[in-house]
């Protein structure tokens, strides 16, 4: 058995990505197996190597907030605010006076306000003005999705933000989910945004060349880096007992979640430290490996990432390593950092409520460092009880949730 | 060719070791100088600096790059092809 306590269940999902905007709308693109990496658009692009990225098109700030709301909220406040709106929509939730002080919010983000930051810098630098908006600091501050999320709701208990730059959903999840279980709150929206795609965003990972530069390809031999997303997902996870009392439809009960740190390098990933997170991920769920029968991959598509991984899913499952699935829908909304796991969970849920597995696209060459079965290219039907969503960041900060379709 | 490339790339070698420039031999490889991914990434954007030129290096994969680091006579051959591309 996994650590005692209240059950934690998934009772709503919103998301926002190059996919589409809604959770459904991001999840019919993973089972079409459709990219939305393509060219990127915004200001001086012209003096950038990488242009290519999961960019949301089509989107308008002013058709969903108003002039005084967007002088407030950064992009990624934006992306985190409606994926939280339809959350709390599917989930039919309301947040009572008494609920609403043990209930909360907890968010990924690695970059924050990033766009707010870019611009501003951009303004004094470049332009020689010395004077900036008077929001500057409420629209950049790490804390101001998860801040504006409260508000919007009325979510009066434990509230934070999480930065571990890749890994910053699956903490954020993980910290909601043992606040649920350790019974300090009854509810709580989690998930990660992020908006790191601008000039000095991009600029900035340019210098440790390991993004490519024609397309995101996990797994495949011929993958040559990882490529930027952008937008957020952000979930209901409520307490099993008040969410079967109030007739809420659950989506998937997640079940354990463990961190573990490399304690090495400050980039480059360690098969130890992703394989004690997915061990310590079963230990918390009560689980033998032989149960998992699908993994989100972190599968950023660089080459050590990838490689690394596949052996740590090697160490810790041994033989049945090529009986379960392993993809990353990276290769198809590109690597939102902060915000990464956030929308990698739908694919989890999609896995265990719906029996669809994403799909690994752009897979075009087999590696044999990475020779598990990463559901290449088409989204396969498949019965999975339990799943793991793998996320291991900068740093070596590693965090991987489990979950059990319901 | 004057070796003033060969001196400065060797020069940037030695400071990511943290090595005297002397210490820096045309067949010291990264490894044995100790210098490591983030390392060599710095060295590479120094050389840039240093040059004015874009270096081709994939950090993702440095030995399917077009920028040999086989050793340090191979890089500072790099070096020099860049330069003379450069003044055409």
């Amino acid at each position: 058995m996994g650590q005692a306590g209240h059950r934690v269940v998934i009772t709503g999902q919103g998301a926002v990505s190059a996919l589409g905007i809604g959770a459904d709308a991001n999840m019919a693109a993973m089972r079409d197996g459709r990219c939305g990496i393509a060219e990127m658009e915004f200001r001086d692009i012209d003096r950038l190597s990488i242009k290519i990225g999961g960019q949301i098109k089509g989107y308008r700030a002013e058709d969903r907030f108003s002039r005084q709301e967007i002088a407030l909220y950064d992009a990624f406040t934006q992306f985190a605010l409606i994926a939280a709106d339809e959350a709390v929509q599917q989930s039919g939730i309301e947040i009572s006076e008494a609920l609403s002080l043990e209930a909360g919010v907890i968010l990924g983000t690695s970059g924050g306000g990033l766009q707010t930051v870019d611009d501003n810098y951009r303004t004094v630098f470049a332009e020689g003005k010395n004077r900036v908006h008077p929001f500057v600091v409420p629209r950049l501050m790490n804390n101001a999705a998860a801040s504006h999320l409260s508000m919007v709701h009325g979510l009066r208990g434990p509230s934070f933000t999480v930065a571990t730059a890749c890994a910053s959903s699956n903490h954020a999840m993980g910290q909601a989910f043992q606040m649920i279980r350790s019974g300090l709150s009854k509810v709580m929206l989690t998930g990660g945004a992020e908006s790191m795609l601008c000039f000095g965003g991009i600029k900035a990972w340019e210098g440790l060349r390991v993004m490519s530069k024609d397309g995101c390809r996990p797994f495949s031999k011929n993958r040559n880096g990882m490529v930027q997303g952008e937008g957020a997902a952000v979930f209901v996870f409520e307490e099993y007992e008040h969410a079967k009392a109030r007739g809420a439809n659950i989506l998937a009960e997640v079940i354990g979640f463990a961190m573990s740190s490399d304690a090495k390098d400050i980039v480059m990933p360690s098969q130890n430290g992703a394989a004690r997170a997915m061990q310590g991920a079963l230990k918390s769920a009560g689980l033998s490996g032989d149960e998992v029968g699908y993994i989100n991959a972190h599968g950023t598509g660089t080459a050590a990432n990838d490689r690394t991984e596949c052996a740590a899913v090697r160490d810790v499952f041994g033989a049945h390593a090529d009986t379960l699935m392993i993809s990353s829908t990276k290769s198809m909304h590109g690597h939102l950092i902060g915000g990464t796991g956030a929308v990698e969970l739908l694919a989890c849920i999609m896995a265990l409520r719906d029996g669809v597995i994403a799909p690994t696209i752009n897979y075009e060459e087999p590696d044999p460092a990475c020779d598990l079965d990463v559901v290449p290219n088409e989204a396969r039907e498949a019965s999975v009880n339990v799943a793991l969503t793998n996320a291991f960041a900068f740093g070596g900060l590693n965090a991987v949730l489990a979950l059990r379709a319901i | 060719m004057s070796d003033e490339v060969a001196e400065k790339v060797k020069a940037i070698l030695a400071e990511q070791a943290v090595l005297e420039p002397s210490d820096v031999e045309m067949t010291s490889t990264l490894d044995s100088l100790g210098i490591d991914s983030l390392g060599l990434v710095e060295a590479v954007f120094a050389i840039e600096e240093t040059f004015d030129v874009q270096v081709p290096f994939n950090a993702n994969d440095p030995s399917d790059s077009d920028f040999d680091i086989t050793n340090v006579a191979s890089m500072i051959d790099a070096v020099r092809k860049l330069v003379a591309e450069k003044q055409g």
